[in-house]
């Protein structure tokens, strides 16, 4: 007869909950957040999310530097998207001061903030895909976005942190090669999409990890503040684009996607499909366009030509004064508000009537999403945290100011 | 229709509201915090208001240039109405403290940690009080105004220097 040697506490097997550390460095995390799980067995029972890994203090500095200086810090909010930031931080200095940007001026804002929100839409979607072993389609969507990138350099100058607009204006108009450039691009973006959608959409690998995982429903996704593709992925359809159209978004037709079950596939296809509507955006945009100032001729916001600085004492004190006090803001306070790639993006300032903000507050996407993310992994197994997570597309910089 | 949203919140809750505004067509109004819960749920549950999405959370510090020193303001959205409004509470240094939304809107969660931690508010009733961004032994709240900005406390001992 043998003896027992090994007697485990009631006679059965361990069963006690396990706690499992994943990130802030982990390979399945995007940017640097934590989560701690509680396992039974590898069902998720409980989850807490940690961030502050990436706290940078946006804010803080924000309030020591001029209005305009501020540009360069909203570029790496959401850096997979950082013309969309530009375009919401530059309408709220706009509205506190009370102007408008010149048609031209928000054709292009609206351009380049599509071709943004493909990038960022890209991005997300590819980076799921390759979590799930989908490396092709990880690599197809990559390609898609590096020529998006190698066309915004065109007209920013820069590849990812571009500072592209300009307190009542941009940094210089669209170049002179920019149409036939796009519809290469476009072109080339479109088949590629085309490609991952036939990667993705019926694959069957991708289907069992995605659909069904990870679901909410619309009341509760409002309930946590959700916005952007996530919450529209429960079926709700809000969008700030079309529930209060900013700049000229009343002008251009283009559908909202919903799904239906709010789970990882339905965000996928939202995704997928808002890539769609952008280009029909861009498209009616170039076709709208029309030849025209690009920058407000206002010499409180915007800075001289170079000529008048180096030409005149006029134009150097221009310039002297806007660079060294800022623009000068009249006091008060605004919500402005913006579709990102992940949903509103709002700018809350308070101006006490100088060269600095008294307070920039960004009200970012991701933090809504993060507070709320537990409820989309608890009671899935741990392999689906990696999906899930993927396809809540959170970006650390804007989540950790 | 904005309109409204003030006008309706000043007909149930006149003692509460201080004073209303639609500065840069922003609707604003100051409430008092003694009733704040109760006047969260009126605007949630109300037909005609029905705000149902939390926006956002945060605080203005105006150190040494009003009194009393801290504004609470609550941002609110309605996806079926297609209103906005925001609310500002008023409260004293010496008495920071504001009672939680959470029970409202769980949404409002991760910004009444991050206002504690970065202003000093505190937000009675939340279940999970704590830092959210800063590491707990941190001193003082970075985002007050002052706060100075270089000011630097590392997490760990630095070698040769006594904690």
């Amino acid at each position: 007869m043998s003896e027992i040697l090994i007697e485990t506490e009631g006679g059965d097997l361990d069963s006690a909950p396990m706690n499992l550390q994943m990130g802030p460095s982990h390979p399945a995390m995007h940017g640097t957040i934590k989560m701690r799980v509680k396992l039974d067995g590898e069902i998720v029972q409980k989850t807490e999310v940690e961030v502050g890994y990436l706290h940078r203090g946006f804010e803080k500095s924000c309030e020591s530097v001029t209005w305009s200086q501020v540009m360069p810090y909203t570029d790496r909010l959401n850096y997979v998207s950082p013309l969309c930031n530009n375009v919401g931080y530059c309408m709220a200095v706009e509205k506190l001061i009370g102007v408008r940007a010149t048609e031209r001026c928000e054709y292009i804002r609206i351009i380049m903030a599509e071709s943004s929100r493909i990038c960022d839409h890209l991005t997300c979607v590819g980076a799921s895909a390759m979590e799930l072993g989908g490396f092709t389609a990880f690599l197809y969507a990559i390609e898609a976005r590096e020529e998006l990138w190698r066309l915004t350099e065109t007209v920013t100058g820069a590849r990812l942190t571009h500072s592209y607009c300009r307190i009542g204006g941009l940094k210089d108009d669209l170049p002179v090669d920019f149409l036939p450039n796009y519809r290469v691009v476009e072109k080339k973006v479109r088949s590629l999409v085309a490609d991952m959608h036939a990667l993705l959409d019926r694959n069957r690998i991708f289907l069992d990890r995605m659909k069904d995982v990870g679901s909410m429903t619309a009341e509760r996704a409002l309930q946590w503040g959700f916005t952007g593709p996530v919450l529209r992925s429960t079926g709700s359809d809000y969008d700030v684009r079309k529930a209060s159209p900013y700049m000229l978004y009343d002008r251009f037709d283009f559908e909202v996607p919903v799904g239906t079950k709010g789970d990882n596939y339905d965000r996928y296809l939202v995704r997928m499909e808002e890539i769609e509507q952008s280009f029909r955006i861009i498209d009616q945009c170039l076709k709208q366009m029309k030849p025209g100032p690009v920058n407000l001729e206002d010499g409180r916001l915007l800075l001289p030509p170079k000529d008048e600085v180096y030409g005149s004492i006029e134009g150097t004190i221009a310039h002297f004064k806007i660079i060294m006090d800022g623009i000068q803001v009249p006091p008060g306070e605004v919500y402005s508000y913006t579709e990102a790639g992940n949903g509103e993006l709002g700018f809350y300032l308070v101006s006490t009537g100088e060269g600095r903000p008294y307070k920039c507050r960004v009200r970012p996407p991701c933090w809504s999403l993060m507070q709320g993310l537990h409820e989309l992994l608890e009671g899935y197994q741990i392999a689906d945290i990696v999906p899930t997570f993927g396809s809540v597309n959170m970006i650390g910089g804007e989540c950790d100011r | 229709m904005s309109k409204n949203v003030l006008e309706r919140l000043q007909a149930r809750f006149a003692d509460q509201v201080e004073e209303t505004h639609s500065n840069q067509g922003d609707d604003t109004a100051y409430v008092k915090r003694d009733k704040l819960v109760e006047l969260l749920t009126f605007l949630r549950d109300d037909a005609e208001l029905a705000f149902n999405l939390p926006v956002d959370l945060t605080v203005v510090d105006w150190y040494q240039k009003r009194e009393p020193r801290f504004e609470v303001v609550y941002h609110l959205y309605s996806t079926t109405k297609k209103h906005r409004v925001r609310l500002k509470v008023r409260v004293d240094e010496d008495d920071a403290r504001v009672p939680s939304s959470f029970p409202v809107w769980p949404g409002f969660d991760w910004f009444e940690r991050e206002a504690w931690d970065l202003y000093g508010v505190r937000f009675e009733g939340h279940p999970n009080h704590t830092r959210i961004m800063m590491w707990e032994g941190f001193e003082g709240h970075p985002l007050r105004k002052d706060y100075p900005i270089n000011k630097r406390q590392p997490l760990t001992t630095l070698l040769g220097e006594q904690k």
